[in-house]
């Protein structure tokens, strides 16, 4: 299965822009294994350096994760005050507490202009933004969280440093030569 | 697997622990049936749990869904509260596998059903089917493909349903 729609500047992307490679998580803020598979990301991502790209998009499974959305929600509205990925992250290192009150907290400890956040919660077009990213995932395949997908592919394999690792270490050679 | 084009075989099995549901019961709508394993598969990113979620996607395009397995109805009550599933699971259990034989989705070896779709139309008829290699999960892109092309065409009513 591959990617639909591909990678454009809608995305939340972290990395160069001409990176060899584009690794996309299909992530749900709750997701147990989506908190472990967080650090893994960030060993790969200091392990191959400019070489690669991260984009996350929401896949929240709210039937079974009653926060995933509203944490969803709290990383889009940071976005819209430029800190997406530090919420993202704060999240992700505080998956237990996710209530409403919680996030606005790791907003504050941010730094962020919380009536401006609360406000932006609130915001149909990023309730949108997230149902589309949704959207995006079942069109391209995705069955779970994580899901990753690499140079617009989705990786099937168990996405442990090493396998993922060694994935996209061939990736790259393959695609250098 | 049984064929795209034919009249899917009716059933009448356990919902919940004092309802049985028919496959007739679903007139004028579109189903989607899936046939799986078992319950409690171990990740909670697993195929019912997607479902769950793809639910407003399929209610689109008309189309309910129904999961089927050979665990008893218990059991399927169990799992359905623990993952919070807002669609029928029914108990292929007595006698075992019976409906899954009739599909044609029947694993003998393992005593379960075959990880199988089907989209049936609003005359009872498969319009699609799709048979998942041993321990991967489909997701929801076929079927919603499936549905689409349902939406596209133009309807044939079968010659002889009855």
């Amino acid at each position: 299965m591959s990617l639909k729609p591909l990678v454009s500047d809608m995305d939340h992307i972290q990395g160069e822009a001409n990176a060899i490679i584009e690794l996309v998580e299909y992530g749900d803020y709750q997701c147990p294994y989506c908190g472990m598979a967080y650090p893994v990301i960030k060993n790969i991502q200091k392990k191959f350096g400019k070489e690669l790209k991260f984009v996350f998009r929401n896949f929240p499974l709210s039937k079974i994760h009653p926060h995933a959305k509203l944490a969803a929600l709290a990383a889009e509205a940071a976005d819209k005050q430029e800190r997406f990925w530090a919420m993202h992250d704060i999240i992700f290192e505080n998956q237990k507490n996710l209530s409403n009150s919680s996030l606005i907290a790791y907003a504050n400890e941010l730094g962020l202009d919380i009536f401006q956040f609360k406000t932006d919660m609130e915001d149909e077009t990023l309730v949108k933004k997230i149902e589309s990213d949704f959207e995006s995932g079942l069109r391209s395949g995705v069955n779970g969280t994580p899901s990753f997908f690499v140079n617009g592919e989705k990786y099937n394999e168990y996405w442990d440093e090493n396998n993922l690792g060694n994935f996209i270490s061939k990736k790259i050679l393959s695609t250098a030569w | 697997m049984l064929k795209v084009g034919t009249l899917a075989p009716n059933f009448s099995l356990f919902a919940k622990p004092d309802h049985k549901i028919n496959l007739t019961d679903y007139k004028e709508k579109r189903v989607v049936l899936v046939f799986y394993p078992a319950d409690w598969s171990p990740v909670c990113g697993d195929q019912v749990t997607l479902y769950n979620e793809v639910l407003p996607f399929f209610q689109k395009h008309n189309a309910e869904i129904i999961g089927i397995s050979v665990d008893g109805k218990w059991c399927h009550q169990a799992f359905s509260q623990e993952r919070n599933l807002h669609f029928p699971l029914l108990a292929d259990f007595e006698p075992k596998g019976e409906v899954a034989r009739m599909y044609k989705v029947y694993d003998e070896i393992e005593g379960t059903a075959l990880r199988t779709l089907y989209v049936i139309d609003e005359f009872g008829i498969i319009r699609w089917n799709y048979l998942s290699p041993a321990d991967s999960n489909p997701g929801a892109d076929g079927i919603l493909t499936a549905l689409e092309e349902l939406d596209n065409s133009t309807c044939i009513l079968p010659q002889a349903s009855n």
